[in-house]
């Protein structure tokens, strides 16, 4: 993930200077190091993959080997002021228990995911393939998704678990959609706190 | 980039201390002996220098070769060297014998001035935090104010953590790997085993049995056989040794017929040929004792608190002996105190020895952060 990513600065927005952030799937920290820079966040990442540990140290970011599966046990209650999991949501098989472990750790989360409700991925399917698209770049053989949903779905996630969805920004493919997100955007990024 | 290399001959050398060193356990040290090889250059700034502190049965030689001994390689020379994680063209590597050893510092084997005959077992009980404190002054000796790292496995990185509690300023970064905070209450029992094996050795005559011209072989190889079972993972043993039986056949007899019993036998026995008992019984009681939340209550957090170096916490997914949930406490306990900490849990099937290894992500897990340190 070498490329400079747009959701960068709207999770860099919703970070006040100094906070202290955790990033979960932190991949190469790259996100983290950002923040850094730019809001000289302490920050912390959380990554189960043995080389993208290794690049974290490279750069610099403090990286922490957990498997998420199995939650967030050591980590303090209301210990971060913002948990993020940027892209990663839609890799989790335990969805609801890790969206429950950012909001214990964190005082807000943020998630970012891809929407398969956007339009172009309709088309894909319309025409009988799966998407493959910028923000979904893997064959349906390979892909590290395995949850496949919506802003809509989500927006019915948060819901249904008292989740209070406190902001949401939609992209298709870095411009800002701010009509009909559901069907009009490809990536979806909220800051969610608890009810 | 360069092969990696070996640093090749080394030579140790021994600092004498005059000044009295308080222990923990009471009492003084009046004068010691420190052994320990140097590796690298320390540079102008003296800020490069890395403190390898050892494990139970370790000692000063951490790297390269002996001149009258070139099948004497040191204990982590695939981690030391020019071209290795811990790359000496950059870092001034230090590895010291600790007192209580039979590698030439002051131990047990070493004379009791009070009575000119060897310590025995009246040589006292020597702490992690007592080892810290003898270290500092060989530091101070070879002019390094502060540690650009501090690394060590095991009992090692037990003396690397207990250092950035003692002296905080005095080290940049600590490597804690296959480590624990303190301790488990099975882990003592191993420890017990293995004592109890010596101590009850006819041969042992108290403590005293330099004077009679005797070893407790038996003893001491006995405790480390339990020992080396405990660092061995059950996978790595199968795979190794298996049930195979040397005859091909059970024979019903107490001989050697499978060749985990071989091995543990051979390792025993050439344990039993170059180590000391004393030493041994006295290493294994300091591991014990070490618990620096002890006296925080045993608040881990509150003890850690102390600390401001940049860790990395290493643990093995097999190691058993120093399970990575005893290593997370060390990492939960340091995110508790906001300090800078990484943590990798290395799938490696060998068990506790992992350490010693060569597995390539450790090792490059090891290379990107010493990389990282400057100097």
């Amino acid at each position: 993930m070498a490329a400079y990513r747009y959701d960068y600065d709207v999770i860099a927005q919703w970070i006040a200077p100094g906070e202290k952030v955790l990033d979960l799937g932190c991949g190469d920290g790259s996100l983290l190091k950002h923040l850094i820079a730019v809001r000289q966040v302490q920050g912390y990442g959380v990554e189960n993959d043995p080389d993208k540990l290794i690049a974290c140290v490279k750069n610099g970011v403090n990286a922490i080997q957990v498997d998420m599966e199995n939650g967030l046990s050591g980590f303090e209650d209301g210990f971060f002021d913002h948990v993020i999991m940027s892209l990663s949501l839609q890799a989790m098989q335990n969805t609801q228990g890790i969206l429950a472990e950012m909001l214990r750790v964190g005082r807000e989360a943020v998630v970012s995911f891809p929407n398969f409700g956007y339009w172009r991925h309709r088309q894909s399917i319309l025409n009988g393939r799966m998407p493959v698209s910028e923000s979904l770049p893997h064959q349906w053989f390979n892909t590290p998704n395995v949850r496949f949903f919506t802003i809509a779905d989500f927006d019915a996630l948060c819901e249904m678990n008292g989740i209070a969805v406190r902001e949401r920004l939609a992209f298709d493919e870095g411009k800002l959609v701010l009509d009909e997100p559901n069907f009009l955007a490809s990536v979806a990024v909220y800051r969610l706190g608890r009810d | 980039m360069t092969e990696p290399q070996s640093v090749g001959t080394v030579a140790p050398q021994t600092a004498h201390f005059d000044e009295p060193l308080p222990l923990r356990s009471g009492g003084t040290l009046a004068g010691y002996d420190l052994v320990y090889e140097t590796y690298g250059q320390l540079n102008a700034a003296r800020s490069n220098a890395v403190l390898v502190c050892h494990a139970l049965s370790g000692s000063h030689h951490v790297a390269g070769v002996y001149a009258d001994d070139p099948r004497n390689v040191g204990w982590w020379d695939n981690l030391v060297g020019p071209g290795k994680p811990l790359d000496t063209r950059k870092f001034f590597v230090i590895g010291v014998n600790n007192l209580g050893g039979c590698y030439g510092s002051t131990g047990p084997g070493s004379v009791n001035p009070a009575t000119g005959r060897p310590w025995g077992a009246d040589f006292p009980f020597v702490t992690v935090e007592d080892w810290v404190d003898a270290q500092a002054r060989l530091a101070d000796r070879l002019g390094i104010q502060r540690f650009a790292a501090i690394v060590g496995g095991s009992l090692g990185g037990m003396q690397a953590l207990s250092w950035t509690l003692q002296y905080p300023e005095r080290v940049g970064h600590a490597a804690v790997i296959a480590s624990a905070p303190k301790l488990t209450a099975q882990n003592i029992a191993f420890n017990e085993v293995a004592r109890q094996a010596i101590l009850t050795d006819p041969d042992f005559h108290g403590g005293h049995y330099y004077e009679h011209g005797v070893v407790p072989a038996r003893g001491l190889k006995l405790a480390r056989m339990v020992g080396h079972i405990t660092y061995l993972s059950d996978d790595s043993m199968g795979e190794k040794f298996g049930r195979s039986l040397r005859h091909g056949k059970a024979v019903y007899s107490y001989d050697v017929e499978f060749e985990i019993e071989s091995y543990l036998r051979y390792q025993g026995d050439k344990f039993a040929g170059y180590f000391d008992a004393n030493t041994y019984l006295l290493t294994t009681k300091t591991l014990d004792y070490f618990d620096p939340a002890f006296e925080h209550g045993g608040n881990l957090n509150a003890a850690l608190a102390r600390a401001s170096a940049d860790f990395l916490v290493v643990s093995f997914t097999t190691d058993w002996r120093f399970s990575p949930a005893r290593s997370r406490e060390i990492v939960y306990a340091l995110l508790h105190n906001r300090r800078n900490v990484s943590y990798a849990e290395i799938d490696c099937p060998a068990g506790h020895d992992s350490f010693l290894l060569d597995d390539p992500q450790y090792h490059a897990l090891l290379s990107a952060w010493f990389d990282r340190i400057e100097v």
